[in-house]
């Protein structure tokens, strides 16, 4: 069979595995910030969703096309997607697309995903590793009108149709659905592939696509914090407060056996 | 179109009874329509119903719309979104209650898209702004970094809620209310997947959601062998389970049933164990609930103090066998 056709749709994010102290908001903007020098990531579910989409190239052959959305892509974050193996990388890059929600987010990506025209594969990771509300994957499909499969754990393809192991609570389901579909990725797919030193060289000389809000048809008021359809009154960082009581001993076991007798003494255990 | 009102909650069954997520919803549900002066509505999905309609109204609804299909058997989405956009449609709630839980994650994002309408996802609290009417819904950002309140003024403004999240109300047997059964053409034409097999994967010993105590490892356990041997021998001495957060899931020390956070399980036993657990916030978030927290950690600056009750600095090799030991003694004696 010829090669698939996948896009896989990649976020750039503040790196969650930030230690949680460097995370502020901003009153201002209700926005989120850390220091400058904590880089950028791509989204955890997303390079899963980028490891899927490889696999199927490996064993089937195929081109993946990397989409992004937002303002600001730092190049080197954003090249990993070409790095490790994707064909080609589009950026719906501008400040119209700042401040947006998940319905504005989808709506910029499938109107994008449109005009790339050919797919038979759309990968999304399950959920963002910002705001983690697991929405723009289902709200692309519903926008495209095509099936939709969550939480997939391994993607195969033959004859034009994808099987899904799909992970519910007790285990997974099989799913067999015909092409196009879109698929949102967990991390039972398997980490990302570390890029090669080719890959990086030749993703350095590789220049993305810029898509601006009229490149895809659509009015700046049509995305980003003009195309929301929920409003964000408020972001705070609730205080906690630290009431640890630590239990201690002149040796760590002893200190364990000191925190078995306080639990007893305080009727925990 | 008709004014929007009352409060719908998609409710959820397992093994023909409610699950536990539908009695929250509607206790949240009924504090909601309390406060509108509205209904609280219940839509259950299913091949065949038990009791478990009464059990709504007892739990709080004032009507329960039953859709009954052998094609419901299963949660499918492109079966069971039919039901829910023509019920939704019919009935036109302000506001649309789902769970946070393996179905809510895939059918409310459908159904908000569908529609044209706001959703917020994984709701920790749910209130009505009394001068707009509006539901304010609070929600984790940042993987639990911080929180932030959405509203929205498109209706029906739907919400899933995490699970154990919200109080049930008091079971009420005495609770009147209608059960209407609603017949729905179900177009299997338009069920674009096939579910061609169900694999279970079984997990020995307690199940973690319903544990009253919890030991769970995590990236600094270093390997899979401690996960079998010294957690679990204190696991077994509390009668409770072994969890894990991502990263040994990830790394196959464990298998995924026991992975605790923001995309594993939520838990709220009483004692949690946290071992070796940096204290990730995507990782309090599935154990925030707990009622007591006991973190081991050889780093005095791990985050896990700042969520602990109680703390021990020390390698979790040598602080854990002398806490089990001691505790057997102490529970001996």
């Amino acid at each position: 069979m010829p090669g698939v056709n996948m896009i896989v749709c990649c976020k750039q994010v503040l790196d969650p595995e930030a230690p949680p102290s460097v995370f502020k908001v901003d009153p201002a903007s209700n926005r989120m910030t850390v220091p400058p020098d904590i880089k950028p990531v791509i989204g955890q579910y997303e390079e899963f969703a980028l490891e899927a989409a490889l696999k199927i190239k490996d064993k089937t052959g195929g081109k993946i096309v990397t989409l992004s959305l937002g303002n600001k892509l730092v190049r080197d974050v954003i090249k990993k997607t070409l790095a490790v193996g994707g064909d080609d990388l589009i950026l719906l890059e501008d400040e119209a697309f700042e401040g947006g929600d998940s319905w504005s987010t989808a709506y910029a990506l499938a109107t994008a995903i449109k005009k790339i025209g050919e797919y038979d594969l759309i990968f999304c990771g399950r959920q963002s590793s910002d705001w983690d509300a697991g929405q723009v994957g289902l709200g692309i499909a519903e926008i495209l009108g095509i099936p939709a499969v969550t939480l997939a754990r391994k993607v195969e393809v033959t004859d034009g149709k994808a099987r899904i192991e799909r992970v519910v609570p007790d285990g997974y389901e099989v799913v067999e659905v015909a092409f196009p579909v879109l698929i949102t990725v967990t991390s039972e797919v398997g980490a990302l592939r570390y890029a090669a030193l080719k890959g990086i060289m030749a993703a350095a000389k590789k220049q993305p696509t810029m898509w601006k809000p009229g490149d895809i048809g659509l009015e700046p008021a049509q995305v980003g914090a003009a195309g929301r359809r929920t409003k964000l009154n408020k972001l705070f960082q609730p205080v906690k407060e630290a009431k640890c009581e630590m239990i201690e001993g002149e040796t760590p076991a002893e200190a364990g056996a000191n925190l078995a007798v306080r639990l007893r003494q305080a009727k925990i255990l | 179109m008709a004014e929007n009102k009352g409060v719908l909650v998609y409710g959820e069954l397992t093994e023909g009874k409610l699950a536990a997520i539908t009695t929250e919803l509607l206790g949240c549900g009924r504090r909601l329509a309390d406060d509108l002066k509205e209904d609280l509505s219940c839509l259950l999905a299913s091949d065949m119903f038990g009791e478990a309609s009464k059990e709504v109204i007892a739990f709080g609804a004032d009507k329960v719309y039953e859709v009954e299909d052998p094609s419901l058997r299963q949660y499918q989405a492109d079966s069971y979104m039919q039901v829910v956009e023509k019920l939704v449609k019919d009935t036109s709630p302000r506001a649309v209650l789902i769970g946070q839980t393996s179905v809510g994650r895939d059918l409310a994002p459908r159904l908000a898209f569908r529609l044209g309408v706001g959703l917020a996802t994984d709701c920790l609290d749910l209130s009505i702004d009394p001068e707009t009417k509006l539901l304010l819904q609070t929600r984790p950002a940042y993987g639990g970094n911080a929180q932030a309140i959405f509203s929205s003024e498109l209706m029906p403004q739907v919400v899933t809620i995490r699970t154990k999240a919200m109080s049930p109300m008091e079971r009420d047997e005495s609770r009147k209310g209608e059960i209407i059964s609603t017949k729905l053409e179900i177009d299997m034409s338009k069920v674009r997947t096939a579910t061609l097999e169900m694999v279970k994967e079984e997990v020995a010993g307690v199940k973690l959601e319903d544990a009253p105590v919890i030991v769970s490892g995590g990236r600094g356990i270093g390997g899979p062998e401690p996960f079998q041997t010294t957690l679990k021998e204190l696991a077994d001495l509390l009668h409770g389970g072994v969890g894990a957060t991502r990263p040994p899931a990830d790394n196959g020390w464990v298998s995924e049933a026991m992975h605790i956070g923001l995309t594993g399980k939520i838990v709220a036993p009483d004692i949690y164990i946290a071992i070796a657990i940096s204290g990730a916030s995507q990782h309090i978030a599935g154990c925030s609930g707990s009622k007591n927290l006991i973190a081991i950690n050889k780093d005095p600056e791990a985050n896990i103090f700042k969520e602990a009750a109680f703390g021990v600095v020390g390698k979790y090799e040598e602080v854990v066998p002398a806490f089990t030991n001691k505790l057997k003694e102490l529970l001996a004696s």
